[in-house]
C-alpha cells in the first residue's frame, strides 16, 4: 500500500466503496473534500441550487460510526447529488422554477429513500432546466449551468447540474431524469456516463412530473460500473407508482463482465444520414469499430420513423405537462402572487410570474393539442406515431441485442446560441427521444473528443436489457480512457 | 302537465362508494372529520405524488354493473378531466371518459301509468370527488377542506328514457335501493353520498329531434329532484310557448325559492381536455374476476319482491314496500321465520305499526327497538287468540317504548283476551237485559244494531273479549227472543 493514494475526488464510486470498506479513509474525510470542492467550483459552474453540507456531514459521521460496528449498507458513506426534481424531505425542492422557489418537500422520493437507506450521503440538489424542460440548462430560474469543459458552453440539459458536477469531480455520481434525453445528452456533452433505465424500472414517486409517460429516473456517473451499482439500489417495483414494473432486479454489477464477443450491435442507417456533425460521426464510428474488433458484430438496422420522433415528442410531452403543471396554482404550496383581486387573478399572476417562457410555451402547446377539435389531429395522431416508433424498435431488436449510435448531433454548444430558436434546440434530442417514446433503456458513454469537447456513444437496448447495455458500456470503458479525461481546471 | 309537450329526462347519479380509504390514496373516507385532517399528500396534489387505484372500487363498480345487467369492460381507462378550481388540488379530476368500467345496463321502473318500463343505463364510471370550499366564518376569505377530495364515486348515467319528474324519482329510488342492497354505498343523501344532476328538455309531442336541454346540478334529495325537474319543465314550456328558445346551460336548483337559476351557459363551459391518465395503467378485468364478483351478488330488490309474492302470498305492492331496503326485507324474513302462521299479518304490521314507529322516532330499521323475534311473539299472541289486534297495538306501544316481551306485558297489564264462553255469555246476557229497545230494533230487522251490542260488550270487558266469540254469542242470544 505504499505510494500515493489517488485523490479521493477523482475516484469512482466503486473505488471509494472499496477504500471506505478497507478503512483507507472515512466517509467524513471524503465528504469534507467534496464539499470544499463544491464550495470552490459550485458557484462558478452554477451546478447546485442547494448544498446540504451540515446534513451531509451528519450522515457521513453516522455512516462512519455504523461501519465501525460492522453495519454498512451497499452505498454506506458514499456521496450523491440529486437533481432538484427529486423531492427530499425537509430540503428545498425547486425543480429549477420560481414557482417552487420556496418549496420544502415534506417527503422523500422513492429514489431518494432507497439510496439513503443504502447509506448514500446527499451533498446537495443540482440545477436543472425548469421542470426538466430544456436541452441546455438555460431555462432554469436559477440561471444556466456552465460546462466544465468550456464554461462559455452549455453542459446540456435538463440534468445539466448533475452532469457538470460529476464532470468537474465535485461528486462521483448524481441522479437525473430523462424525458427526451435529459440524462444522456448532458452526459455526452460533459464526458460522463448517463443511464436512462427502462420506463417503469425505477419508481417515479416523488419526482416532480413533467411528462408522466416518458419520465424516467436514472444516474450520471463516470463509469458504467458506478451506474450499475446505483441502479441495483434504485430499481424495483414501488407500490406508490402504478407504472413501475414488477420485474426482477438483477445485480447489475455482476452482469458487467458479459463479453462483447457475439454481441449483435445494430447501427441505424438514419443516424448518419444528415444533421450529425462529421467529426462526431467519426468518433462514434471509431467506437463501433473498436467494439467490432472485440468480437461484436455490426448489423445495419432501420428505424424508418426516426424523423417523426421529435414532432411526436413535442405533442405528447407538452400535452402531459400542461396537465401535470396545473397543480401549481398558488393555492397550496409554492409561489403565490401578492394581493390577488380574485381567484382568476391569483391563478393568472401566480402562474404568469412563477413559470418561465419555455414552460409556458409547452403548457400552451399541450393545452392546444388536447383541445376539443384538435385532439384527434395532434394528440391522438402522435400516440399512433408513437406506436409506430415502438414497433420500429421491436423490429430492430429482433435482429440485434443493442442499438449503438451518437447521443447528440454535435458537441456542447455555446450558451445563448439556441435560446431564440426552440426548434433547433429541440432537434438536439433527435437521437435520444426515440428511447423515451418506446420506453427503452439507454446509456451514453464517453467516446472521444472533437476540438477538446466530449462526444458520447449511445447504446439502447430492449425493455429491461439494462444488463446488456451496461455490460457493453463497461467493456468499452475497459478498452478506453476517454472517461478518465478531466477538464483541466477541475483536476 | 301540458300535454302538447313531451318531457325528456336523463339522470347522472353520483354515488359515493363505501370504501374505508380513498380511490387513489390510503387516506380515510370517514365523514365529518376536522377540515383537512383526512387528506394525505396524494389528495393534496403535492409535487411528485402519484395515484394508486384502490382495488375495492373496481370490485364495487363491477358488482353494480352485474346488478343492472350491464357489460363490465374487460379493459377500462382512467382519464384526466382538466379544469382549475381551488377545491380540485391537481387541476384535474381523475375520471373515466371513453372507456368506462360499466356500460349498456338497464333497470325496470313503474311508469306513470303503473306499467313496467325499461330505463337504459348508458354507463357507470369511476372517478374521484373534489374537496369543498368553505365561505362562512372565515372573515372575507375562503377556506378549502380537502377531506372529501379523492373519495371514490360511481357516476351512473341513464339514457334519456325518463318522461316525467315522477319517473325520474322512481328511477333514482331504484338505483338508491340497488346500491344499498349491494352494500357499495351507504346512500346517505344528507352527507352527499348520493346525489344527482338531471338533464331536462321538452319537445312537441311526436317530434323525434330532442329539444335543447338544460342540466340541473347537485340535487341531493328525492323531493328536490322532483320539484326541480317540474319547475324546469314548466319554465322551458313557457319559454317555448312564448316563442323563445331554450338555452343550453347549466342551472342550479334553489330549494329555498323552489326555482332553478342559470349557472353557466354553453359558451362558458370548460373544454376539459380529457386524455388518458399516464399515471394509471388501464384496468384489465378477466372473466374469472367477473365470475367471482357475480358470486357475491345478493338477491336484488325485483327478485326479492317476486319471491315474497310467491313464497309468502303477499300483494305485489306490499312486497314492493318490504323490499325497498335489504334491511327491511331481512327484518320481515326474520319475523316470518319465527312466526310462520301468517306472513300477511307480519307484512301488515311491519309496513304499518313498525314503519310508523320508526318514522316517528326517525330511526333506521336496523336500530328498531323491537327485534323481529319479539314482534313474532306478539303476532303469535294475536294468532292464538290471547289478545285481539286492537289490544296488540297497545302491547306493541309498550314494547316499543318500555321494552319487554309481549307475554310479559300482556301478563302484567292483564290484557289476556276473554275466551271463556260462559264468561262472555254472562256479559252478553247482562247487556241484552239492559237494552231492551235495541233488542227490539234488532229483531225488527235492523242488523246494524249488532254493532252497538258488540261495542257494549267490549266496553264492559275493557276490549279483552274475543270479538269473534262475542259476535257469535250475541247473534245466538238475540235470535232466541
Amino acid at each position: 500500500m505504499a505510494g500515493q493514494r489517488q485523490a479521493l475526488h477523482t475516484q469512482t464510486l466503486a473505488e471509494l466503496a472499496k477504500g471506505l470498506s478497507d478503512g483507507e479513509f472515512s466517509s467524513r474525510e471524503l465528504i469534507e473534500i467534496l464539499l470544499s470542492r463544491i464550495e470552490k467550483h459550485g458557484t462558478s459552474l452554477n451546478a447546485f441550487i442547494s448544498v446540504t453540507a451540515d446534513q451531509a456531514l451528519a450522515v457521513a459521521d453516522a455512516s462512519d460510526k455504523a461501519r465501525s460496528k460492522g453495519d454498512a449498507g451497499t452505498l454506506a458513506g458514499l456521496p450523491i447529488v440529486y437533481k432538484d426534481i427529486f423531492c427530499t424531505k425537509g430540503v428545498l425542492t425547486t425543480c429549477g422554477s420560481r414557482i417552487l422557489e420556496n418549496f420544502v418537500s415534506p417527503y422523500d422520493a422513492t429514489v431518494v429513500k432507497r439510496l439513503s437507506s443504502a447509506g448514500a450521503v446527499m451533498l446537495g440538489k443540482t440545477n436543472m432546466d425548469e421542470f426538466a424542460m430544456g436541452s441546455s440548462n438555460e431555462t432554469s430560474y436559477f440561471g444556466p449551468v456552465r460546462n466544465p469543459w468550456d464554461t462559455e458552453r452549455s453542459p446540456g440539459g435538463s440534468s445539466g447540474g448533475s452532469a457538470a458536477a460529476v464532470a468537474a469531480r465535485l461528486t462521483p455520481a448524481g441522479t437525473g431524469t430523462d424525458t427526451g434525453g435529459s440524462i444522456r445528452q448532458p452526459a455526452a456533452l460533459t464526458n460522463t456516463v448517463g443511464l436512462k433505465p427502462t420506463y417503469g424500472r425505477v419508481s417515479r414517486y416523488g419526482m416532480v412530473a413533467f411528462a408522466s409517460s416518458l419520465d424516467q429516473a436514472g444516474v450520471i456517473t463516470r463509469t458504467a460500473e458506478d451506474a450499475a451499482m446505483l441502479l441495483s439500489v434504485m430499481a424495483g417495483f414501488d407500490e406508490h407508482d402504478s407504472t413501475s414494473v414488477n420485474h426482477p432486479v438483477s445485480d447489475y454489477v455482476t452482469g458487467l463482465t458479459a463479453p462483447l464477443k457475439g454481441l449483435k450491435i445494430g447501427v441505424v442507417r438514419q443516424h448518419f444520414d444528415s444533421g450529425l456533425d462529421e467529426q462526431c460521426a467519426a468518433r462514434v464510428k471509431d467506437a463501433l469499430h473498436m467494439l467490432e474488433q472485440q468480437g461484436a458484430s455490426l448489423i445495419e438496422v432501420d428505424l424508418p420513423n426516426l424523423d417523426l420522433s421529435v414532432p411526436t415528442y413535442y405533442v405528447v410531452a407538452p400535452a402531459e405537462c400542461s396537465s401535470n403543471l396545473s397543480r401549481f396554482d398558488g393555492v397550496r404550496f409554492g409561489y403565490r402572487a401578492d394581493d390577488a383581486k380574485d381567484l382568476l387573478d391569483l391563478y393568472c399572476r401566480s402562474r404568469g410570474d412563477g413559470f418561465g417562457a419555455e414552460v409556458k410555451r409547452r403548457i400552451m402547446t399541450g393545452t392546444y393539442v388536447l383541445s376539443a377539435g384538435y385532439y384527434d389531429a395532434y394528440y391522438l395522431k402522435a400516440q399512433k406515431v408513437r406506436q409506430l416508433i415502438s414497433q420500429d424498435f421491436r423490429n430492430a431488436f429482433e435482429k440485434v441485442d443493442v442499438i449503438a449510435g451518437p447521443t447528440t448531433p454535435t458537441p456542447a454548444f455555446p450558451l445563448g446560441e439556441k435560446t431564440d430558436d426552440p426548434i433547433t434546440m429541440y432537434l438536439n434530442d433527435i437521437y435520444t427521444i426515440g428511447a423515451n417514446l418506446a420506453g427503452l433503456p439507454g446509456i451514453s458513454v464517453p467516446c472521444g473528443f472533437v476540438d477538446d469537447l466530449p462526444v458520447g456513444l449511445q447504446l439502447v437496448g430492449p425493455h429491461f436489457a439494462e444488463e446488456t447495455i451496461l455490460a457493453c458500456a463497461h467493456q468499452y470503458q475497459q478498452l478506453t480512457e476517454w472517461h478518465k479525461h478531466c477538464p483541466e481546471a477541475y483536476k | 302537465m301540458n300535454s302538447a309537450w313531451e318531457v325528456v329526462i336523463g339522470l347522472e347519479i353520483h354515488t359515493q362508494l363505501a370504501t374505508t380509504s380513498k380511490i387513489f390514496s390510503g387516506a380515510s373516507t370517514a365523514y365529518g372529520a376536522e377540515p383537512n385532517t383526512q387528506a394525505c399528500l396524494v389528495d393534496l396534489g403535492y409535487p411528485g405524488v402519484l395515484p394508486v387505484l384502490n382495488a375495492e372500487v373496481v370490485r364495487m363498480a363491477c358488482k353494480f354493473g352485474l346488478a343492472i345487467n350491464a357489460k363490465v369492460a374487460s379493459r377500462c381507462v382512467f382519464a384526466r378531466k382538466n379544469y382549475f378550481y381551488p377545491d380540485l388540488p391537481k387541476g384535474y379530476q381523475i375520471s373515466q371518459y371513453e372507456l368506462p368500467i360499466v356500460y349498456d345496463g338497464e333497470l325496470m321502473i313503474k311508469d306513470d301509468r303503473g306499467e313496467n318500463k325499461r330505463i337504459g343505463i348508458t354507463r357507470a364510471h369511476l372517478e374521484e370527488d373534489a374537496g369543498k370550499s368553505i365561505h362562512e366564518g372565515l372573515n372575507q376569505s375562503s377556506g378549502i377542506d380537502l377531506n372529501r377530495a379523492g373519495t371514490p364515486l360511481l357516476e351512473i348515467v341513464s339514457e334519456p328514457d325518463l318522461r316525467s319528474a315522477r319517473e325520474a324519482v322512481a328511477y333514482m329510488r331504484k338505483i338508491h335501493s340497488i346500491v344499498r342492497y349491494l352494500e357499495i354505498s351507504d346512500g346517505n343523501m344528507q352527507e352527499g353520498s348520493f346525489r344527482c344532476d338531471a338533464n331536462v328538455s321538452v319537445r312537441p309531442q311526436g317530434q323525434e329531434k330532442l329539444g335543447t336541454r338544460s342540466e340541473l346540478k347537485n340535487l341531493n334529495s328525492f323531493r328536490f329532484v322532483e320539484k326541480a325537474i317540474n319547475f324546469e319543465i314548466e319554465r322551458q314550456i313557457n319559454v317555448l310557448e312564448d316563442g323563445g328558445e331554450v338555452a343550453q346551460e347549466t342551472r342550479l336548483y334553489d330549494s329555498d325559492r323552489d326555482e332553478t337559476r342559470s349557472m353557466r351557459s354553453k359558451e362558458e363551459a370548460n373544454d376539459y381536455r380529457y386524455f388518458p391518465d399516464p399515471d394509471l395503467l388501464p384496468v384489465v378485468l378477466d372473466d374469472a374476476f367477473i365470475a367471482e364478483v357475480r358470486k357475491t351478488l345478493p338477491e336484488l330488490p325485483d327478485a326479492k319482491q317476486s319471491r315474497f309474492v310467491e313464497q309468502y302470498g303477499l300483494k305485489p305492492a306490499d312486497a314492493g314496500i318490504l323490499t325497498v331496503s335489504r334491511a327491511l326485507a331481512d327484518y320481515f324474513e326474520a319475523t316470518v321465520a319465527a312466526f310462520k302462521d301468517n306472513p300477511k299479518i307480519a307484512a301488515n304490521w311491519i309496513t304499518g305499526e313498525l314503519s310508523a314507529a320508526l318514522n316517528r322516532d326517525g330511526i333506521d330499521i336496523t336500530d328498531s327497538k323491537i327485534a323481529p323475534v319479539d314482534l313474532a311473539a306478539l303476532l303469535g299472541r294475536i294468532q292464538d287468540g290471547t289478545i285481539s289486534g286492537k289490544i296488540a297495538k297497545e302491547v306493541f306501544e309498550a314494547m316499543w317504548t318500555g321494552g319487554g316481551g309481549a307475554d310479559e306485558i300482556i301478563g302484567a297489564r292483564g290484557l289476556r283476551q276473554i275466551t271463556d264462553s260462559s264468561a262472555i255469555e254472562k256479559i252478553v246476557d247482562a247487556v241484552i237485559a239492559a237494552n231492551p229497545d235495541q233488542v227490539e230494533q234488532y229483531r225488527a230487522g235492523k242488523d246494524k244494531v249488532l254493532g252497538f251490542f258488540v261495542g257494549q260488550v267490549m266496553k264492559e270487558t275493557g276490549g279483552k273479549a274475543n270479538p269473534g266469540q262475542v259476535n257469535e254469542v250475541l247473534k245466538g242470544r238475540l235470535r232466541k227472543g
